[in-house]
């Protein structure tokens, strides 16, 4: 009895050192690049390639940084990305929630196909509408403009949206809007006054991760705009490195500085950007 | 009582088109976003010189026949499906892996929480940012190189991203790594939902760690695991940003896909109406794989 105890000890023991070693491997594998651009952008551009390579700058410095703060090129990309990711956000939110509260509230003829309509524009791919987007975003005279990329980035956020959002409205019982109601509430007073403030945390998930995709957003930040101006970070950083091939500590300066706004969202919102993540597959 | 039911009734009579002032901003943005545009893509692809001259003509199925007899479109639907199957799987063992690490008892939970954050840090990445990210790293004289060298497992320095053999493999190490966490998220989510006492009653049955794995948690997770895959290879098979800012798609063709493949049509020989053309072969792709989508999302509601 004493020994098969002393050898469960052992196999725990053994387990947890393998489960150490493993969870070493893994932590190397996923940090060490992250870790890399970070030391990179403290490093000076002499010491990038230079043999032996360095794990720890041996000097440290904020140049890549301060030439990054001090041109304006550079801190026009972040104003851009904001003010797109910004307007998408607030736009997908309005329009989801309104689209979202008829889905969950209402039976009424065309539901179903439109819902399905919903669904499966997210099959379809973004470079299968590039051409007629540009097509279109030129007609409209709004080529090399943010506007362009705020109207076409919403194309995706939007079926995202509403369908978390409906999601979230079914979740709430629908015998609590008649409380409203028979304060004389018409609809929208129960989805504006009612289903809005209780339905926040979804809200915030959509947001969230509506924000996100936008930042991310690449064909058409790439394919809409023209002009230095005009682009976002993704982009941006992309001409940086055309133009500047061999600025290594500046680039990676720029690749921190633009994961930041993504990164402190996600951890300030970790519990609702997971929600987000994981809404269309966990939930049916 | 019957009046209130009767004016219940007028009422919502009254308000029957109350949904479609609701939903009227979402229907007229996806039509103008989404709709009008594949009918305009669909239209371009059977046409000549859109965009580029003002007169184009119908030409029927020319440019689809032009893009079939193109060797490299067969080529960029090869590396396509070759990266995004492989990229998948890896994704799958990776985010399931890691999931599991993340879900034993072994691990103090603050561990765990610190652990989850550095795990989900390669998805929050921009697809631009990683790609220059591993082009640094990657670089023939970067770190990885010289790890390799300083360790005796390599003698000549590589250009991984731009030779033939290596570019390829590069790229889906790359997105095997930034892509994995979506996985692990979702996995990790369905894994605490898996009621406890289902492995209570197999350890009573005398079930060991790897049989409670075979016989309860892959089961239950199967469904959920099917969804991802499908909706993973929709994402992955969009793949263009990471080719367009690390290898353009060379060196020569060895990491052309599809979605490089039309834009260099459309924006560096100004074909339009061929780009077109191919979108719509990418959008019948995708159509397909959605509707296998649906089918496994019916079969999880089942």
């Amino acid at each position: 009895m004493a020994g098969s105890l002393h050898s469960i000890k052992k196999t725990k023991r053994m387990l947890r050192v393998l489960l150490l070693i493993l969870v070493i491997i893994s932590l190397i594998y996923v940090m060490f690049p992250i870790v890399w651009m970070f030391v990179t952008s403290i490093k000076s551009n002499s010491e990038i390639f230079a043999v032996p390579q360095t794990f720890i700058p041996r000097q440290g410095t904020t140049e890549a940084y301060n030439t990054v703060f001090h041109s304006s090129t550079r801190l026009r990309f972040f104003l851009n990305s904001f003010i797109v990711s910004s307007a998408v956000t607030i736009a997908t939110l309005v329009v989801s929630i309104l689209a979202g509260y008829a889905f969950s509230r209402y039976e009424f003829p065309g539901k179903k196909l439109v819902n399905m309509f919903v669904i499966n524009t997210q099959a379809v791919p973004p470079i299968a509408l590039m051409i007629p987007f540009f097509g279109m975003i030129v007609a409209l005279k709004i080529y090399d403009t943010l506007w362009a990329l705020i109207l076409t980035s919403m194309v995706f956020t939007l079926p995202y949206g509403i369908l978390m959002m409906t999601g979230y409205f079914n979740s709430i019982p629908k015998a609590l809007d008649e409380a409203v109601k028979v304060d004389g509430g018409g609809p929208f007073r129960i989805c504006w006054q009612f289903l809005v403030p209780i339905s926040l945390p979804g809200i915030v998930a959509t947001g969230v991760y509506t924000f996100i995709m936008t930042w991310n957003e690449y064909l058409y930040a790439l394919t809409l705009t023209k002009s230095t101006e005009m682009r976002t970070v993704p982009v941006g950083i992309q001409l940086l490195m055309g133009e500047h091939a061999y600025v290594w500590n500046e680039m990676m300066a720029m690749s921190v500085l633009g994961s930041i706004p993504v990164l402190l969202i996600f951890l300030c919102c970790q519990k609702y950007f997971l929600a987000g993540m994981t809404a269309g597959a966990v939930k049916s | 009582m019957s009046e209130n039911v009767n004016t219940s009734l007028i009422k919502r009579k009254k308000i029957s088109f109350v949904p479609y002032w609701f939903i009227l901003p979402a229907v007229i943005l996806l039509i103008v976003l989404m709709l009008y545009p594949i009918i305009t893509v669909i239209y371009y692809s059977f046409m000549d010189k859109v965009i580029t001259v003002k007169e184009s003509h119908f030409v029927g199925f020319k440019n689809y026949k032009t893009i079939l007899a193109d060797p490299v479109f067969w080529i960029s639907v090869k590396n396509t499906l070759v990266y995004t199957i492989i990229s998948v799987f890896f994704h799958m063992i990776i985010g399931l892996a890691f999931a599991l690490l993340l879900n034993t008892d072994l691990i103090p939970s603050f561990l765990k929480g610190l652990l989850r954050v550095c795990f989900i840090m390669p998805w929050v990445l921009t697809v631009t940012i990683v790609a220059i990210l591993w082009r640094l790293i990657l670089n023939p004289d970067g770190i990885l190189n010289y790890i390799l060298s300083n360790m005796g497992l390599m003698s000549t320095k590589i250009a991984w991203l731009s030779e033939v053999k290596t570019a390829m493999p590069s790229l889906i190490f790359i997105n095997i790594w930034s892509g994995y966490p979506y996985f692990m998220v979702t996995i990790l989510a369905a894994l605490q939902g898996i009621p406890k006492d289902y492995y209570e009653a197999a350890t009573i049955d005398g079930c060991n760690g790897f049989e409670k794995f075979i016989y309860i948690t892959l089961p239950q997770l199967k469904p959920v695991m099917l969804s991802i895959i499908m909706l993973d290879l929709i994402w992955t098979m969009r793949v263009f940003a990471l080719v367009w800012s690390t290898t353009g798609g060379g060196p020569i063709t060895a990491t052309e896909v599809l979605g490089s493949y039309i834009y260099k049509k459309a924006y560096n020989i100004l074909d339009f109406s061929t780009a077109s053309a191919a979108s719509v072969i990418i959008l019948l792709m995708s159509i397909v794989l959605s509707i296998f989508y649906v089918k496994a999302q019916k079969v999880r509601e089942d």
